[in-house]
């Protein structure tokens, strides 16, 4: 690999925001037709260097060249045309505009009538197909961007990047929210490009993924270059080691839970939706954790929602002691001492513009609000704040103060925050839908760990988790969903990814 | 040298983005107290203040919408039939030109309560709009306030009234609109206080608490056991109250009613919140703010006035005074994140 591949160059970036400094002389070379995985714990810097290189931020010191000459970027629409793109972790179509619009949004294929720009329908739809002809995608070019999945989205932002004749593409976590098929038509298309000379710059917290796709990894810790390495000259272990800056030997806190009695029991369960679940049956001991595996559209979280009262349930019955009991809405299932922590924590979790304090007692102030109360029905701050400030400790939330919006929290500790909130209404069962989507490594092995302490103290625990290895080191007891039924239960040790691959994937046998 | 003279900039500006509300409203008070030394003056408070106080009883209704990040456009009309409703029922038996023929004096509560009824239903009634029918807040009220300038209408004009304005109000009534007690208006220590009623139920109750999580994130507010439908029906007929109130309050201090009062009532409300710090996607709003929202809007009218500027360059001051107002708001966010 000589000098003259190394398409994209950034040598000592610098970036200051008032009062951090976010890059500290980062330097990153990234060669034609290769994927180079850029990784780190979540504020270690890597969006931060991916917005210089796409003209979001300008660098406060630093080069950037593009094919060996200095370059800089004025705007994305700059990096854009010096053929720099980029894949956003949270995606933004047109949803009323069709696929082909969205390809070409503003640069619409078009010709002019006088001073008129006339839109060129049949260009637009002959260019689309042919770009997705290379790219191995079958869309239709004419559909609703909105009636397609996110999975599909994604693929079609990729379609754009290639689109703009983009050199470099940088993807952002593209397979946070795809399946492990829709991961592998991602990957094709990766190697696709790789062959066509297109350098990608990959950012995932998803070890097996770099390990698979990659050709070189940076690894970035507190806004500076750890290292580059050639990528199978690494390991899970020393990437995680080098990403946390400390020997992490384990993955997973070690599990002293003993599965008891029966906590809960569903029995064929069915959903008022025929596209939903159907006829499921499965039950949780105290003490247990719970995996519950499958692709995304397997109907895991609809069915959770409905055992939370969220949904409505056509037929099927729910126990909880062996006693049978109607929740009709999120607040029976809390009477019911049942608590779920949501997939999506921003649309679904935390309520942005309020304090962490505020956020914490959500819950517990709705369903146990003589707790916080004085005779008068007024709340008593102290009380509350109490409460905040007990899991801001016990949980390690890092905030300036619990009167910090959430919004300005991390990821991992807005996550730790609804897990406090939850814990404050005292569950018994608690279902946890993807807790650590989107988290990094360090957060993730903290939840872990409570996770380990609530079943040890005899919660019955439910974790919907799409993360193979997380499903297996985690759980005592594993069941399956495919198109809303279960398709398949083992046991936590006994699991591999091919027999829970195999039952996500068909349920007829 | 030059890094000091940097930072104290930036500490003068967060200043203004985080209290330029205020700073603003001195200014204008400033500039009016130099052209005109005498507005500042004991009368001229108390002026603005009793101008100002029905307003205020709009915008905290308009305010519990903002928060729970709904929309309401029927404030003003409802303002509107309170004021007729409350007038018909508070005319003196000697009056000659009385909406209902050969009456008694009614005790004042009456008038009073039979509007705020009226705006409890009509609030309960866009609740139930917007919360079960699903009809998007702008909408609904804006059928609702259409609605009930008709119903006005057709009660005002009830022969024999025949859309004559109303008049020759009980003295006790017309008391409560421009009577004082130690020179403070009853209607000003009226709205303050409905202020302190709201302050405490936002911030020192569960439901408060449960109205700004419904408005920051209505989805999350639902996972949390909170039920919406309860808050919605609260915050819109809440607002009903208030709207009614300052209708029956309108009507007692200007001694008459006609079925056009209060309209463009709910714009003003909604401007002073958001001037007043209220996010018209819900989830912030704080009855300190709105208070001030209010003041500013009053002293730009009656300073203006006060000094010989015509009403239409007030509107023009305003107009920028809003839209330099959320201007401002936005970029106080921006800078923190």
């Amino acid at each position: 690999m000589g000098k003259s591949d190394v398409v994209l160059e950034m040598r000592n970036i610098d970036k200051e925001f008032p009062g951090v400094k976010a890059l500290n002389h980062v330097s990153l070379q990234v060669r034609k037709g290769t994927v180079h995985a850029l990784m780190g714990e979540n504020g270690a810097g890597k969006s931060t260097l991916m917005k210089c290189a796409f003209g979001i931020y300008h660098p406060s010191a630093g080069e950037i060249f593009i094919d060996g000459e200095k370059t800089e970027f004025k705007n994305t629409r700059d990096a854009m045309d010096q053929g720099i793109s980029m894949i956003h972790q949270e995606l933004h179509p047109i949803n009323t505009r069709s696929v082909m619009e969205n390809i070409w949004v503003g640069r619409v294929p078009h010709r002019k009538i006088g001073p008129i720009h006339v839109v060129d329908e049949r260009k637009m739809y002959k260019e689309t197909v042919e770009l997705f002809k290379g790219l191995n995608l079958d869309i239709d070019p004419r559909k609703k961007v909105g009636e397609l999945s996110v999975s599909i989205c994604q693929l079609l932002e990729i379609a754009r990047a290639v689109s703009y004749g983009a050199k470099v593409i940088i993807m952002d976590e593209p397979t946070s929210s795809l399946t492990e098929t829709e991961t592998e038509i991602l990957f094709a298309i990766i190697k696709k490009l790789k062959v066509q000379g297109v350098a990608i710059i990959y950012i995932s917290h998803k070890m097996e993924e770099i390990l698979k796709i990659s050709d070189e990894v940076t690894i970035m810790r507190d806004g500076s270059l750890v290292g580059s390495w050639i990528a199978n000259e690494l390991t899970q272990d020393l990437i995680v080691t080098r990403m946390v800056g400390r020997e992490m030997t384990q993955r997973f806190p070690q599990r002293h839970n003993v599965p008891g009695d029966i906590m809960l029991e569903v029995e064929n369960l069915t959903s008022v939706n025929p596209h939903s679940f159907k006829g499921v049956s499965f039950h949780v001991k105290k003490g247990e954790i719970l995996g519950v595996g499958g692709l995304v559209g397997a109907q895991r979280t609809e069915l959770m929602e409905a055992i939370f009262g969220i949904r409505k349930i056509d037929s099927g019955s729910i126990k909880i002691n062996g006693k049978q009991v109607q929740i009709k809405s999120a607040s029976d299932a809390i009477e019911n001492k049942i608590a779920l922590l949501t997939e999506e924590r921003r649309s679904t979790g935390i309520v942005p513009m309020l304090s962490v304090l505020e956020n914490t007692v959500l819950a517990k102030q709705t369903a146990h609000t003589h707790k916080y109360q004085t005779s008068l029905r007024l709340l008593v701050d102290r009380k509350r704040a109490d409460d905040t400030l007990q899991f801001v400790d016990s949980l390690s939330i890092k905030t300036p103060n619990i009167k910090t919006q959430i919004q300005y929290l991390s990821g991992g500790n807005q996550q730790k925050v609804l897990l406090g909130r939850w814990l404050l209404t005292e569950p018994e069962i608690l279902i946890l839908d993807e807790p650590t989507r989107g988290i990094d490594v360090g957060a993730k092995y903290e939840i872990y760990t409570i996770m380990e302490q609530l079943a040890s103290q005899g919660k019955s625990i439910i974790m919907i988790s799409s993360e193979m290895t997380e499903l297996m080191g985690m759980s005592d007891r594993i069941i399956v969903m495919c198109e809303g039924y279960i398709s398949g239960m083992m046991d936590g040790k006994t699991a591999t990814d091919e027999k829970i691959m195999h039952c996500a994937s068909s349920h007829r046998n | 040298m030059v890094q000091s003279t940097g930072v104290k900039k930036k500490f003068n500006k967060q200043f203004f983005l985080n209290n330029g509300l205020y700073v603003v409203m001195l200014a204008l008070i400033a500039v009016i107290a130099f052209i005109s030394p005498k507005f500042l003056s004991l009368v001229v408070l108390r002026d603005i203040l009793m101008q100002s106080s029905t307003r205020i009883i709009v915008a905290l209704g308009c305010m519990f919408i903002l928060i729970a990040a709904g929309a309401d456009l029927s404030g003003g009309r409802m303002v509107g039939f309170a004021a007729v409703v409350s007038g018909s029922l508070a005319q003196a038996s000697t009056y000659s030109n009385p909406f209902f023929v050969n009456h008694a004096d009614l005790p004042i509560l009456v008038p009073v309560l039979v509007s705020v009824v009226v705006g409890l239903i009509i609030g309960m009634m866009n609740g139930y709009i917007v919360a079960k029918l699903d009809v998007p807040a702008f909408i609904a009220t804006l059928g609702t306030s259409m609605f009930i300038y008709g119903l006005n209408s057709l009660y005002f004009n009830l022969p024999p009234n025949n859309s004559q304005p109303l008049g020759g109000y009980q003295k006790a009534f017309t008391e409560l609109g421009a009577g004082s007690i130690a020179g403070i208006p009853f209607i000003t220590l009226i709205a303050l206080g409905c202020m302190v009623f709201v302050f405490i139920l936002l911030n020192k109750t569960c439901l408060g608490k449960e109205i700004y999580a419904v408005g920051g994130n209505e989805e999350a507010a639902k996972f949390s056991g909170i039920n919406i439908f309860k808050i919605q029906m609260f915050v819109y007929s809440m607002a009903g109250v208030l709207y009614a109130l300052a209708g029956v309050l309108e009507a007692a201090r200007t001694g008459s009613a006609t079925s056009n009062y209060g309209a463009g009532y709910e714009l003003d409300a909604i401007a002073s919140c958001i001037v007043g710090g209220c996010s018209i996607t819900g989830g912030v709003g704080t009855v300190q703010g709105v208070f001030v929202g209010v003041l500013i809007f009053n002293v730009i009218s009656y300073g203006l006035t006060f000094i010989g500027v015509s009403s239409y360059w007030q509107n023009v001051v305003k107009g920028i005074i809003i839209v330099a107002a959320v201007a401002i708001d936005v970029r106080k966010y921006r800078t923190k994140s």
